[in-house]
């Protein structure tokens, strides 16, 4: 959805408002008659009822008088933060309300009020109506000032608590509490992923394995296929050696390579292995699918997996190039951490976790030794998966990994 | 065995679960209501409206049986006779048609009434035992809205003689001697009511005064009433048992056993939650006592599971129960809703009436409040005078400092719809200042709110 006007607009009968998308296809709603946009009845990416309000014209004519100054916007008191001259000045009352800015038709109210905003333990007052905008606005009555008799909150108070001019309290010299809540509508990819995580941690009984691993060895396999890769040839990171490590370990293990329609009590144990590439995007997470892993070598897997990353970080990403994966890696590259524990990319019933590599002092054949280590962290539906078989499965993935020419040697 | 799978069971029809089930309803969620007995619960079925009738009846009878002796308003009646099976046709005649409302608005609101047993298996399943068949039900939410019961006395269980509240709203007869055992609002409602009837009544409580849960102020004119009606009152006291005829009540009474001889025995000693036979042990929640614990959204230990009403705890009224319901179904609905209320009414239909809202000005001096009260007595009402209903007073307690209302409280003859002002002056959170600057009608009974305001601010009028 995407407004094409915004308030204060005049429009002219028939001139577009808006592209609002129905469950089929986008369209765009015109005006209706001649007028001044005066309200706009939801944001971009909100949803809308049937029947809705979209937004409201006002028509010029008789009662235009009479309307006008309330569309007028009402005079904020501003709060002034300190000037430097003022603090020098003999008056201890630092902060300073700008009312003399407010017409005087306008009641003055106190506007800096220090301290909170009534004694500890004491229960806001207010009535129910106000009780209630404040419950569905997520706001915390306690941290409203009433400016009623009593200290009672009225619907006034607590629309300037949501504008963020409420007075704040002041707390030491130079601090102020800030009370300002900005509201973050969850939308589009955001509200995707939301639904997807929540999804899946609601169902899947996840639980995570942390391995550590020694890739001193694949290391210096990748530096040295690195050197001497042929022009042209993608760089070698580790992704896609895990990638054909996985190949490999799913061969013993089909039960780690599928996905389990819990409606149905259904596991699909696939032949295929389409590994989903967690990636960061602008707008969030994304997971591009390299098809048929078990179908590439390693140079295949490593410019598939670049070609998905940048498709979409660009945006560019296809949907069949987004759909489909059957188990998943992530990898948060260089702030990898130590342990992770990865939320399943439902209906997966693993996901492979890269941690940071570090160079670390290692009891090896009678003597310490520096080793490059790495933590694989993992998650598995314990539903369908134990705990003795997600172990093994990581376990096949560190041999292959400490050993790596047995990744590249064709079985 | 055939099952149905809901977005809402509410178990449970009383006020709290049919107001649920309505609200769910309105709000568009799927919604079945599982109902054992009666639609409408306690309250309506054995609760507060065929006691309300029963009261009225025996007020109407009290009036007339006055009139035809000394006629002090010179309106002359023949010696007034009581026709006790018409009275009860009458007052199952409002239970029915209350009944029938509340079917006819939850099938309004598409709730789905299933008649039979509940039996809770786990969280969200539910079996339903009637005597057509057996339903299983599974809910993404359960609203446990099962209610409560008289509570027993161990030295006089139930049956014979010894009836509860339930029973002593269908009694054939007006019975010659009734005993009641306790003296909270239930037994002085139902002892005053078969007074005004013709019963030699006898009220035995174990504190040493009437409506202990009240405060004493507040209790008085009730006493005198009570007393001017002939009511034996028996402070102090504790049941015994059954004589060994069987045809008294033995109280204990300083030490010393005292024969009450009744022909009927009313045990109202308070009401406990309807814990048991619903499989409430299968879902192993965290108690409060002998109630389910439940949080400020009336949720319980368990997810999606929610409890209101008598089952939650105290006040055990109707009206907390259907205000919870509406508030369950709207945070099931997805709203975000707390249970906020300032001040929950209560209100005893004893002669004269009493009603309570917020604090009294005892509570409120020991929650820490310097506080200003304001007591304006009835005697000094017009209206009052001109219905001859000049006992009991309006008072008001208010914060010392801001004037904030805490609390008001009235006892008088028709005090019970005073509650309603009551409660909305403390939700609104109004000052004294607000009810003083209020006009209120005159000649009525509320001008009493108004001066009591205005003297706890020094400014009364008419005293």
């Amino acid at each position: 959805m995407e407004w094409h006007v915004k308030v204060g607009d005049h429009v002219q009968e028939d001139q577009v408002l808006a592209d609002v998308m129905t469950d089929k296809a986008t369209v765009e709603i015109p005006a209706p008659v001649a007028g001044t946009v005066v309200a706009l009845g939801g944001e971009v990416g909100g949803m809308l009822a049937v029947g809705g309000e979209l937004l409201r014209l006002e028509v010029s004519g008789a009662g235009d008088a009479t309307e006008a100054p309330a569309a007028k916007p009402v005079p904020r008191l501003r709060e002034a933060a300190p000037k430097p001259d003022s603090a020098a000045s003999p008056r201890p009352s630092a902060p300073v309300a700008a009312i003399e800015a407010a017409p005087p038709p306008a009641p003055s109210r106190p506007a800096a009020r220090p301290g909170p905003p009534r004694p500890p333990g004491e229960k806001p007052i207010a009535s129910p109506a106000v009780r209630r905008r404040a419950r569905d606005a997520g706001v915390d009555l306690r941290l409203v000032y009433g400016t009623g008799p009593a200290g009672r909150i009225s619907h006034a108070d607590l629309d300037a608590f949501l504008r963020g001019t409420a007075a704040a309290p002041v707390a030491a010299a130079g601090r102020v509490a800030i009370s300002t809540v900005e509201e973050v509508k969850v939308t589009g990819l955001r509200r995707r992923i939301a639904q997807k995580m929540a999804e899946s941690k609601r169902r899947a009984a996840h639980f995570s394995y942390v391995e550590e691993i020694d890739v001193t060895a694949l290391e210096e396999l990748r530096a040295a296929l690195n050197a001497g890769a042929a022009e042209g040839r993608p760089r070698l990171t580790l992704l896609p050696f895990l990638m054909q490590a996985i190949v490999r370990a799913v061969a013993d293990f089909p039960q780690m390579n599928a996905l389990y329609d819990d409606e149905a009590e259904i596991i699909h144990r696939h032949g295929g292995v389409h590994i989903g590439i967690a990636t960061q995007t602008p707008s969030g997470l994304m997971v591009p699918v390299v098809r048929h892993a078990e179908a590439r070598d390693l140079w295949d897997c490593a410019a598939e997996a670049q070609r998905l990353a940048e498709a979409a970080r660009g945006g560019r990403a296809t949907r069949e190039e987004l759909t489909g994966s059957t188990i998943t890696i992530t990898s948060l590259g260089a702030l990898g951490g130590i342990v992770s524990t990865p939320v399943l990319n439902r209906p997966e019933v693993a996901i492979v976790g890269v941690n940071r590599q570090v160079v670390r002092p290692v009891w090896q054949a009678g003597q310490v030794v520096p080793r490059t280590m790495m933590n694989l962290s993992s998650s598995f539906d314990h539903r369908v998966v134990d705990g003795y078989d997600a172990a093994r499965f990581i376990q096949r993935i560190k041999a292959l990994i400490e050993t790596p020419a047995t990744i590249l040697i064709e079985a | 065995m055939a099952e149905i799978g809901t977005k809402v069971l509410v178990i449970g029809g009383g006020p709290g679960g049919y107001v649920t089930a309505i609200r769910a309803g309105q709000l568009g969620l799927d919604v079945v209501l599982v109902e054992q007995t009666a639609m409408g619960g306690t309250c309506l079925n054995v609760g507060c409206i065929p006691s309300k009738a029963l009261i009225h009846a025996a007020d109407v009878y009290d009036q007339a049986v006055r009139q035809a002796g000394s006629a002090p308003f010179g309106v002359r009646v023949g010696q007034p006779t009581l026709d006790f099976a018409r009275t009860l046709e009458w007052k199952d005649g409002i239970v029915g048609r209350l009944k029938s409302g509340v079917r006819s608005l939850l099938k309004k609101n598409k709730a789905k009434i299933v008649p039979g047993r509940a039996v809770m298996l786990d969280g969200k399943t539910c079996r339903v035992e009637s005597d057509t068949g057996t339903q299983m039900i599974k809910a993404e939410h359960v609203v446990l809205a099962t209610g409560s019961v008289p509570a027993s006395l161990r030295a006089l269980p139930f049956g014979g003689r010894v009836i509860s509240s339930t029973e002593a709203l269908s009694l054939p007869e007006v019975p010659q001697r009734l005993a009641v055992v306790g003296a909270g609002y239930i037994g002085l409602e139902l002892g005053t009511a078969f007074a005004k009837l013709g019963a030699k009544v006898t009220v035995v409580e174990a504190e040493d005064r009437i409506l202990p849960a009240y405060d004493a102020e507040l209790a008085l004119p009730v006493g005198r009433r009570l007393a001017s009606l002939g009511v034996e009152m028996m402070t102090g006291a504790s049941a015994r048992g059954l004589s060994p005829e069987g045809d008294a009540l033995v109280v204990d009474r300083g030490g010393s056993q005292v024969r009450v001889p009744a022909d009927r025995i009313l045990v109202a000693v308070g009401r406990r939650p309807r814990t048991d036979g619903f499989g409430l042990d299968q879902l192993d929640l965290t108690m409060d006592g002998a109630f389910v614990r439940i949080d400020e959204r009336c949720a319980t230990s368990m997810r999606n599971v929610w409890a209101i009403g008598d089952l939650t705890g105290e006040p055990m009224l109707a009206h907390r129960a259907m205000a919870q319901g509406e508030m369950v179904a709207e945070i099931i609905a997805g709203h975000r809703r707390v249970f906020d209320k300032v001040a929950i009414p209560a209100v005893c239909f004893t002669d004269p009436e009493v009603v309570t809202v917020g604090v009294s000005p005892d509570a409120a001096r020991k929650a820490g409040h310097d506080v200003r009260v304001g007591v304006f007595p009835f005697q000094a009402n017009g209206r009052a005078m001109t219905m001859a209903a000049e006992e009991g007073f309006v008072r008001v307690t208010a914060r010392a400092d801001n004037h904030l209302v805490l609390g008001i409280d009235a006892v008088g003859a028709g005090a019970s719809e005073l509650a309603a002002g009551f409660a909305l002056a403390l939700e609104m959170g109004a000052r004294l200042e607000d009810i003083a600057g209020t006009v209120h009608a005159h000649p009525t009974f509320g001008e009493a709110v108004h001066e009591a305001s205005l003297k706890a601010l020094g400014e009364a009028l008419h005293i």
